[in-house]
């Protein structure tokens, strides 16, 4: 931390924007460990949902991962390790660095709705990538929120009996299940938003990557 | 490897059965833990490497398994009990779900079956159903959960498990009960110690207050409700209690042997 700190002192008399750390190596490793374990949670739970399909349709085999329900359960149950250790870390790192707090409140409906508007109208700046406009806190806050509840729920499908309580929150079961899916579906809506977005804005991408 | 019996895929019911054979049958030629050409591509893009080179990945997902059956061994609390549900909550009708139609089920002669009893046991004693049906009995409505994701309420009547082991005086610090089936090809599956002697648990000879039908197991269905259905043998014809891992039909072939809910 003071490394970095020294840094961005030094080279701030230079040349004062470039300098600035938009995304800390922590934010860019976790992010990155947890998009890897992402893609292989949702490949694989498409293809144990093809199992036993809640709705009329099925997803089909050259995007899911494991090729029947066996080999996409151990995926599924391999990655989670990664995506719960990597999540838990987010989390307490989140809060303890103050930077869900800095980054992401206060969300006020006002400035959620402005800058929809501005966004609708191509007018939202992106002059400041280390300050997250409203929708930016509203999905990014949503997103971890999301991502809390689809490992809950996960949990209580995994183990009814163990973790009965917790299943009986979701509905018990079979309604945890519905829960799971539409946790997945909203992660995977998120992520269609969000990689066109920074596609969009490459600076973004640039920063989630080397930091600034 | 190339064991018919890696071939087939678990259904449902016999619709989604079809439809899922239908869809698969040409990928299913060969056991695989990963998949096809499509989605390997779009993993290796997404990383840059390879990292799902098939054999490496296949050891290290076994291992993971392994290491998720120590963690499942580890959070089983063997005094909770499966949550147990009203009569009217009962699945009508409750599915049938094998590896094989309900036309291939086992029919088995109930006045000439024995259940053979092995290994860790002071008693090695077979016993017909008429003697098995003369211990006594309890009844249970729980909620069965396939590996699949559905799930189905029943009733099971039968002898707790562990007043069996007790009766035959079987080491229960043995590590597992392993069951053998009558199903074609042979089905088995191994149950930790812990697992058989928790109360739910339960040799169960009715299903909804009848006599087991020959979908549901009959003449002896291994009930477990704390665990996936694939650990909850049908048509069993012999118990072992030993120390070794023999394995299971569902286990070799990759699913989860510890499976518990």
């Amino acid at each position: 931390m003071s490394s970095l700190t020294v840094s961005n002192e030094q080279t701030t008399s230079a040349k004062p924007s470039a300098a600035k750390v938009v995304q800390p190596a922590w934010v860019r490793i976790l992010h990155w460990v947890n998009a890897f374990a992402m893609v292989l949670m949702i490949m694989s739970g498409w293809q144990i949902y093809n199992a036993s399909p809640l709705f009329g349709f099925t997803f089909s085999s050259s995007i899911t991962l494991g090729g029947w329900l066996g080999g996409a359960l151990l995926w599924h149950f391999a990655a989670m390790w990664i995506l719960m250790v990597n999540g838990l870390l987010y989390l307490a790192l989140g809060l303890a660095t103050g930077r869900f707090r800095k980054k992401l409140l206060p969300i006020t409906p006002e400035g959620v709705i402005s800058d929809t508007k501005a966004a609708l109208t191509g007018k939202l700046s992106h002059d400041d990538l280390s300050k997250y406009n409203y929708v930016q806190k509203l999905l990014y806050a949503g997103v971890i929120v999301v991502g809390v509840l689809v490992v809950l729920s996960g949990l209580s499908i995994w183990k009814p009996v163990q973790l009965q309580y917790l299943t009986a929150l979701f509905g018990g079961y079979d309604a945890a299940r519905y829960v799971h899916f539409f946790c997945m579906a909203a992660i995977v809506a998120f992520m269609v938003v969000h990689v066109a977005l920074a596609l969009l804005v490459p600076k973004s991408l640039r920063a989630m990557i080397i930091g600034r | 490897m190339g064991r018919l019996r890696s071939l087939i895929i678990p259904g449902v019911d016999k619709k989604l059965l079809v439809r899922d054979a239908a869809k698969s049958m040409p990928d299913l030629t060969r056991r695989r833990f990963i998949t096809g050409g499509a989605s390997l591509g779009a993993l290796t893009l997404l990383t840059g490497c390879n990292v799902v080179d098939s054999s490496s990945a296949e050891e290290m997902l076994k291992h993971v398994s392994k290491f998720n059956d120590a963690v499942q061994a580890w959070m089983f609390n063997p005094n909770a009990l499966a949550p147990t549900f009203p009569e009217s909550a009962i699945t009508r009708p409750f599915p049938f779900n094998a590896y094989y139609s309900i036309d291939e089920a086992p029919e088995v002669d109930g006045k000439n079956w024995k259940l053979e009893v092995r290994g860790l046991v002071d008693n090695k004693k077979s016993w017909t159903l008429d003697e098995l049906y003369a211990l006594p009995q309890v009844k249970q409505v729980t909620r069965h959960i396939c590996v699949e994701g559905w799930s189905a309420i029943g009733s099971w009547t039968g002898t707790p498990l562990r007043d069996f082991l007790k009766l035959i005086g079987a080491d229960t610090r043995a590590k597992y009960v392993w069951f053998q089936c009558a199903d074609k090809d042979g089905y088995n599956s191994p149950l930790d110690m812990a697992s058989a002697l928790h109360p739910q648990t339960q040799m169960a000879f009715k299903f909804a207050d009848e006599i087991l039908p020959v979908a549901y197991g009959y003449p002896m269905k291994i009930r477990v409700p704390t665990k996936l259905g694939f650990k909850n043998p049908k048509y069993v014809i012999s118990m072992e209690v030993t120390n070794d891992y023999k394995g299971g039909f569902w286990e070799d072939q990759g699913y989860n042997s510890f499976s518990g809910s």
